[in-house]
């Protein structure tokens, strides 16, 4: 049995192609139904994301199922395979487990770390599973991810810290004032930007929105959007007093706030903290605003050297998550290759074998004295009940071949006769605790 | 009996020191456990030392150098657990057991023989000031880890070095709460130190005050933290100032109850050291 991915992300596709090959969400199990029907295919799931389509099987006619697969893309979405033939990519085996790994992991991610590809996969698992798509193998490989992916989530510090202007802010803001709810932002400027930033503080818990705006009209309009209030640009020192935060994106040419103008603020609200976020260019607040006691001024500039040190961070962490990778597939690989025919037969006849000559010579050695003829007869009667044992399941097993649920009797086989030391935790890990549990936390 | 345990405590006070140091470096949660469990370990040695001591001795245990230092850590300690208990700030013990182990590596160094007390200690009123005093004093011993540890945030900042020592130090806001949450009890129970010596100092010395420097310096100490409750209520003196006012605040507790006995003798001078 062979693990198989077939595939394509954001490095090795444009948007255009990525968007065409896309399953959407519900019309997944229509798709894992008709890859099911593909002869070479015992086991499939499809992970497809906005950066990434896969399709996950195994098979125990490698070279076969892989071509079905792209063909089965192909005729899916109605596009001929050679106009996208250029951006798939291929895995088997070692390697195909080292890349599902690696995607769980997010270390294939476009930005690194990212949490939200997890619960994807999840998904994608869960559709299988729900559609009857996935058997031993598919089920034993994914709660393997799942576990990496914690591993690596708690064991390096690659999801960490923020790595977008408008997390470090939010990120930023908890430093200052630990909680966001019952806070307050005063947006300077109705532009997107503001409304971008906005949005963030909102879903990081923020609870009111002022806005404030040259133009009365638009203020009013992105307040409704927050379900927040206008005050008009000339009352812009009321809204200081009320706020926690400050988002300012005009295009003003000048500041538009100056530093004593925002020390008397400071006096007037009994020295509560303010945070200034400015994001406009040119700047619409004096940096010297900055060195205020108890306020706090972050331009765009300095928002993105945190993000970028945050994310060289992070890449330095993707490298001691890629050796805890390495370490994983491994295992679970030395797992998966007992899955086959012929060396569980191979061994479980050698099992058996040694098991009958070992008591032979016990019973022999007690009896010395037995002639040649009965010794021989004794060592064709043993032989015989061994053989006669091992017919049945012998037969049933090359039989059973081709079928899917071979894998299960093969398992099962390699763990009652503890045909060679597994990994113990690999052998563990299926029934455990990461069964069906959705971890709803990692989901954005 | 009781110095074996006190040095006992001092040994898990410093492995517990280490383990707290460890976890602000390498942020495993396992050691963060560890490190509590430890120090709580460590505080229940150090409780038997001073019951050991108390019944031994005959009165409570504070009369010279190395009871006081022994019990001003063990009231330290004790306020980090009761804070550990109500505060989410993991690393906290990081920076106030340091306190606690060097006032034990202090006490280590002195002489521990129980003698017999000097008559004017023996009174009711003995337990009642030593308590109150050194519980307010842990308290401040406390704030001043906050104003050190908001210092250190408020830095990062201001200066826009965000990173590991900003990941690891709690929030502004949390720690200028606490800051004024120690003011808030550390300050009554000063005050309740001072008036109870005052009263027993009648009894003792027949008169409520006497200006020697222990009591001169107390009130100094009082002054201080009165001023930054009073700055605190009326203008807002928050943050960075309150951060600084719980440090020179602190320094002035450390003078009153060492700066004092080792600089300048006076009545509360009761043996050497």
């Amino acid at each position: 049995m062979e693990l198989v991915v077939i595939g394509l992300n954001h490095r090795t596709a444009p948007i255009e192609i990525r968007e065409r090959l896309a399953f959407p969400q519900d019309q997944i199990e229509e798709a894992l139904r008709r890859a099911k029907a593909l002869p070479s295919l015992k086991e499939n799931m499809i992970l497809s994301t906005c950066n990434r389509v896969e399709l996950y099987a195994a098979s125990r006619h490698t070279e076969q199922a892989i071509s079905d697969l792209k063909n089965f893309v192909a005729s899916y979405h109605n596009l001929p395979l050679k106009e996208f033939d250029r951006a798939l990519y291929t895995f088997t085996g070692e390697e195909a487990v080292k890349h599902i790994f690696r995607v769980a992991s997010s270390l294939d991610s476009m930005v690194v770390g990212e949490p939200q590809i997890l619960g994807q996969i999840k998904d994608a698992y869960n559709a299988s599973a729900q559609s009857s798509a996935s058997g031993l193998i598919l089920h034993r490989l994914l709660h393997r991810a799942f576990h990496v992916a914690k591993r690596v989530r708690t064991e390096t510090g690659i999801s960490n810290s923020a790595v977008s202007v408008s997390s470090v802010a939010v990120d930023l803001a908890r430093k200052i004032f630990e909680d966001l709810a019952g806070k307050t932002v005063l947006l300077i400027g109705a532009g997107e930007m503001c409304e971008l930033a906005a949005q963030h503080l909102v879903s990081g818990g923020i609870d009111k929105v002022l806005v404030t705006n040259r133009t009365f009209e638009r203020a009013i309009t992105l307040a409704q959007h927050f379900q927040g209030e206008a005050i008009v640009f000339q009352e812009m020192t009321t809204g200081l007093r009320r706020t926690d935060i400050v988002i300012s994106a005009t295009d003003s040419s000048h500041y538009l706030l100056a530093h004593d103008q925002v020390s008397k603020v400071m006096r007037d609200r009994k020295q509560k903290p303010l945070f200034f976020i400015d994001i406009a260019d040119p700047r619409d607040i004096e940096p010297r605003v900055g060195e205020i006691e108890n306020v706090y001024l972050y331009n765009i500039d300095d928002l993105q050297k945190v993000a970028y040190e945050n994310m060289r961070g992070r890449e330095k962490e993707a490298q001691k998550a890629e050796a805890t990778v390495q370490e994983e597939v491994v295992k679970f690989v030395q797992w998966y290759r007992t899955l086959d025919v012929t060396p569980t037969i191979v061994a479980l006849r050698k099992k058996f074998e040694e098991i009958r000559k070992r008591e032979l010579e016990k019973t022999l050695s007690l009896h010395p004295n037995l002639s040649d003829k009965e010794k021989r007869s004794l060592e064709s009667m043993t032989s015989a009940i061994v053989n006669k044992i091992l017919h049945e399941p012998l037969t049933f097993l090359k039989r059973s071949n081709e079928d899917a649920v071979s894998d299960l009797y093969l398992d099962t086989l390699q763990t009652l006769f503890r045909l060679q030391e597994r990994s113990q935790e690999t052998f563990e890990e299926a029934p455990s605790e990461e069964d069906e549990r959705p971890e709803s936390n990692d989901l954005p | 009996m009781n110095v074996s345990f006190f040095k006992v405590a001092s040994f898990l006070y410093l492995v517990g020191t280490l383990t707290y140091f460890s976890y602000l470096i390498f942020l495993k949660e396992g050691l963060s456990k560890a490190s509590v469990g430890i120090i709580t370990a460590g505080f229940a040695s150090h409780t038997l030392a001073l019951l050991a001591r108390y019944a031994e001795a005959g009165y409570t245990p504070v009369t010279n150098l190395y009871e006081s230092l022994s019990f001003y850590a063990w009231m330290i300690v004790g306020i980090l657990l009761v804070a550990n208990l109500k505060y989410k700030i993991k690393v906290l013990g990081a920076f106030l057991s340091p306190v606690a182990l060097v006032l034990m590596v202090a006490a280590l160094a002195l002489p521990k023989e129980i003698v017999p007390l000097a008559p004017v200690l023996k009174s009711v009123w003995h337990p009642f000031h030593v308590i109150f005093a050194f519980m307010g004093n842990a308290i401040f011993a406390l704030a001043f880890c906050c104003g050190v540890m908001y210092l250190i945030q408020e830095h990062q900042l201001k200066s826009k070095k965000i990173g590991a020592i900003t990941e690891r130090l709690p929030s502004l806001k949390v720690l200028d709460d606490l800051n004024y949450k120690c003011l808030t009890y550390g300050f009554p129970l000063l005050t309740l130190g001072i008036i109870t010596g005052a009263v027993w100092a009648e009894y003792a010395w027949g008169r409520y005050w006497n200006w020697d420097p222990k009591e001169t310096w107390s009130l100094i100490t009082w002054f201080l933290y009165a001023a930054l409750l009073h700055q605190r209520l009326t203008v807002g003196w928050r943050g960075r100032k309150a951060a600084i006012m719980a440090i020179i605040g602190f320094l002035a507790v450390l003078f009153t109850f060492l700066g004092v006995n080792l600089l300048l003798p006076g009545l509360h001078t009761y043996a050497n050291w």
